[in-house]
């Protein structure tokens, strides 16, 4: 189990980690969400311990492993590009941290060829890194982060050079690997779908802090206050004058026995639903509804107060 | 670009080939035919028979080598140091190591002798002077720059993410520095290492005075030769020898520096803990080797007897006997050459850059290896070439002072060139496109665009040009001595090789008069250089 217990971090006047508190279990995947500069990155090197704490702990199974030099921690790293050693083979590349653990040339071999399989690159051992592309060069990171078998793994918007289709695979590759592995991985993203696909707890960041941290589900359907409400993808944020909530996209439907009266301003279809945006008394409301209507028709909509979270205040 | 512009460059080549022609290609062409024996003379055969001449061979090939080895290990700290600090912290450090870099020979010889002196190393149980020790130390000191410069900034552009993947690897500090650093930067080094091995090897202002007349490198024996007793046909056999192993190196060197990769991540900072207490002692090492010997010459040049005063500089303007004129007559010649070389090697160099990034065809490749073998060519041959080559008429040029400022700026036309040319390289066509469809004509497109570009690289190429005039020492010593031809570095060379604490005090305050307009100089230059421009 790993944890940062009110971790800090400044440079200069800015403050990277403000007393952050975040655990992780084993086999545990959690997924730090949060917009560019908000820390998560800072977060990541201070469990790898390429970054020193201004204040606070961390404490790896127990103990306490703050003054842990990176090399002793366990740990695989991954970042948004594969920062492969570029005088090395790409099987030097992936035996390079069993080299560090004292692994012998044959065994160190077999697990090459195991996690070059496993990554879908079977015969690349001998290639240069140099003559790899995009997505094969980061596949080769991943199996050099795996090969020696971290208890956690660290992920920093892994996928982002990456196109679409190599990136949808992977991150639905990612998860299963990681679980028949039994490793654990803390994975940052500014991409909420990312998160909710992985995680099996999302940390919401904003300025440093941890704002929330909860299984996707429940997070987006409870996300208490706005700021996390926002990065969580979610628009219909509202004020009744009851106390403000957030109402998901899917919360609506087209019912003359409804309590809403709207006006529509915009309307595009989306295969299997219609994206509608709407004027009411509440404001501008965002709708997935099942048919689309012509601009400036006047619509009466019914909402599931299932699909509606109050917010408290940030 | 019109057809007439390129024709119009490409004719202007006549400038610099003339130019390089008359007084680098023909001296040394001389210095080639007397030295292989045409001229009637065979010395080549004796001299390579004689052990006096192995032993110079041999001498010169192991000092550079061991000059080039120290000096690597003891800058690659400094070189770190440098690709590890910011920016703005990293131009001052630059700046900082450079002086040394580009301060006279012969001043540099004279600090390190007054430091033995000063710290009871010249004579008695640890004696420094005249050994090889002494010349190894000097070499350290000039070449730290060449490798802290070429090394470090190579290293501040590599990704130190990749350190990091090798530490959460399991790598230790010094684990990860010898797989994965040391490794990456083997290319940098390499180039580094053969510019000083061949700054090293060709060495003499340095030899000639902390080496004493027991330690002989070619450049001392070829100068022993030629100017002491007047022996021509060896003098230019040696040069011979010379001048193939430094088209060899210049070979190798270039190679070295065509395997470099060009293309590099931004560098991105890392977090990584590093020790202060390394630093503080890197810093501290530095400082002592950097900083000592110009501390001690400035006080010993305020030395009077046992008191402190301005008595040695006032001095100066008094003509001392082994002195044709007063030490100040010889700053004043030094200001004049060095002003006047730099024009000349402005326009020449400029010129020629010109050619080399806008001419045509096998031109441009001709000029661009023909420009680097000047600066490859050791000084001592220049002037030697100069002295039996240019001594006859119509083309005596022994007599007039002209010859001075003329070799001079070929030392200082390779530095022109060099800094010039990436600049030109990098004025994006797309830049000068854009000001045309603005409306700007063709000359005004020069005149907005090219030109405030360009002179960027002008200026710093000037005044390197300006620094190595100032302290250039190897082909000066060939040319005649009067009056009017008299330099600094001369005079400081002949106040050095005279004994007697007057004289001596008096050499130290023209070494800093010197060392001052050298640093102002450069200071100049990397006031100017932005922090991705060339090595050197």
């Amino acid at each position: 189990m790993w944890e940062l217990r009110d971790a800090s971090v400044r440079f200069g006047s800015t403050t990277a980690l403000d007393g952050v508190d975040l655990r992780v279990d084993p086999g545990e995947i959690v997924v730090i969400l949060g917009p560019s500069g908000c820390g998560k990155s800072t977060l990541l090197r201070a469990l790898a311990g390429l970054q020193p704490l201004d204040r606070g702990n961390v404490w790896i199974d127990g103990r306490d492993a703050t003054r842990e030099p990176p090399h002793t921690r366990g740990i695989g790293l991954m970042f948004q590009d594969p920062t492969l050693f570029p005088h090395r083979t790409v099987g030097d590349n992936v035996a390079f941290g069993l080299r560090m653990l004292g692994w012998d040339r044959a065994a160190r071999a077999d697990r090459v060829a195991e996690m070059l399989d496993l990554v879908g690159l079977p015969d690349f051992a001998a290639r240069a890194v140099d003559t790899l592309s995009g997505g094969e060069a980061q596949r080769v990171a991943l199996a050099r982060s795996l090969a020696p078998g971290p208890r956690l793994l660290l992920l920093d918007e892994p996928w982002a050079a990456l196109d679409r289709t190599l990136r949808d695979r992977l991150t639905a590759e990612i998860p299963a690997l990681l679980r028949s592995t039994g490793t654990s991985a803390v994975h940052v993203t500014h991409d909420h779908d990312e998160a909710f696909a992985i995680a099996d707890r999302v940390a919401v960041m904003h300025r440093g802090r941890v704002l929330r941290v909860a299984p996707p589900a429940e997070l987006f359907a409870d996300p208490r206050t706005a700021t996390v409400a926002r990065f969580l993808g979610h628009e219909n944020i509202v004020d009744d004058g009851a106390g403000r909530r957030v109402i998901r996209r899917d919360a609506a439907s087209v019912d003359e026995q409804g309590e809403l009266d709207v006006r529509v301003t915009g309307c595009r279809f989306r295969g299997d639903h219609h994206d509608v945006t709407v004027a009411s008394d509440l404001g501008t409301l965002r709708f997935h509804l099942d048919r689309g209507f012509a601009i400036g028709a006047a619509v009466r909509l019914h909402i599931d107060p299932d699909r509606v979270a109050p917010l408290a205040d940030d | 670009m019109g057809r007439d512009r390129a024709r119009l460059i490409t004719a202007s080549a006549v400038v610099p080939v003339g130019f390089l022609g008359l007084f680098f290609a023909y001296p040394v062409a001389t210095v080639l035919w007397r030295g292989l024996g045409f001229g009637g003379d065979v010395a080549l055969a004796d001299l390579l028979g004689s052990g006096r001449t192995r032993d110079a061979v041999w001498f010169t090939v192991w000092q550079a080598a061991v000059s080039t080895v120290l000096t690597v290990a003891v800058a690659l700290p400094g070189a770190s140091a440098l690709a590890r600090s910011r920016p703005r912290t990293q131009r001052r450090l630059r700046a900082l190591v450079t002086i040394p870099f580009v301060l006279p020979t012969v001043v540099v010889a004279g600090a390190f002798a007054e430091l033995f002196v000063r710290f009871g190393l010249d004579d008695g149980p640890v004696r420094l002077r005249h050994t090889v020790w002494a010349i190894l130390l000097a070499h350290v000191f000039f070449n730290y720059a060449v490798v802290v410069r070429t090394v470090g900034s190579f290293w501040a552009g590599l990704d130190g993410r990749v350190e990091e993947q090798a530490r959460v690897l399991g790598a230790g500090r010094a684990r990860t520095f010898r797989e994965v650093t040391l490794p990456r930067l083997r290319p940098a080094i390499a180039a580094a290492a053969s510019i000083v091995f061949l700054f090293s090897f060709t060495s003499f202002g340095v030899v000639l005075v902390l080496g004493g007349p027991r330690q002989a490198t070619i450049e001392t024996e070829i100068y022993r030769y030629a100017v002491l007793r007047t022996d021509f046909s060896t003098a230019a056999a040696l040069a011979v020898v010379q001048l193939v192993a430094v088209v060899a190196l210049v070979a190798l060197a270039n190679r070295l520096e065509r395997t470099r990769p060009l293309t590099q991540r931004a560098g991105h900072r890392t977090g990584l803990r590093r020790s202060r207490l390394g630093g503080a002692v890197n810093g501290l090492g530095v400082a002592m080797l950097l900083g000592l010997p110009i501390l001690v010459v400035i006080e010993r040049s305020l030395t009077v007897g046992d008191r402190y005063g301005l008595t040695n500089y006032r001095a100066l303007g008094t003509r001392l006997t082994m002195l044709p004129a007063p030490a100040t007559t010889a700053i004043r010649n030094s200001l004049v050459y060095a002003a006047v070389a730099t024009t000349i090697a402005l326009a020449v160099g400029t010129i020629a850059a010109l050619v080399v990034v806008h001419g045509r065809g096998a031109l441009r490749h001709v000029l661009d290896l023909g420009l680097t073998l000047p600066l490859g060519t050791s000084a001592v041959t220049i002037g030697f070439g100069i002295l039996i080559a240019l001594d006859q008429p119509p083309l005596d040029l022994r007599t007039t002072w002209w010859i001075v400022p003329i070799a001079h700026s070929l030392v200082g036309i390779p530095f022109v060139v060099r800094t010039m040319v990436p600049v030109l390289r990098r004025i994006d066509p797309s830049l000068r496109e854009a000001a045309a469809v603005l409306g700007a004509s063709p000359g005004r497109v020069r005149r907005e665009i090219d030109l405030p570009i360009a002179g960027r690289g002008m200026l710093v190429g000037a005044s390197f040009a300006f620094a190595v005039s100032m302290g250039e020492f190897g082909a000066t010593a060939f040319i005649p001595r009067r009056p009017d031809t008299l330099t600094a570095p001369q005079a400081l060379f002949r106040m050095l090789s005279t004994p007697g604490e007057l004289v001596r005090g008096q050499a130290m305050a023209l070494a800093v008069i010197l060392m001052l307009v050298v640093a102002i100089a450069v200071l100049a230059i990397e006031s100017v250089r932005g922090s991705d421009e060339g090595t050197f």
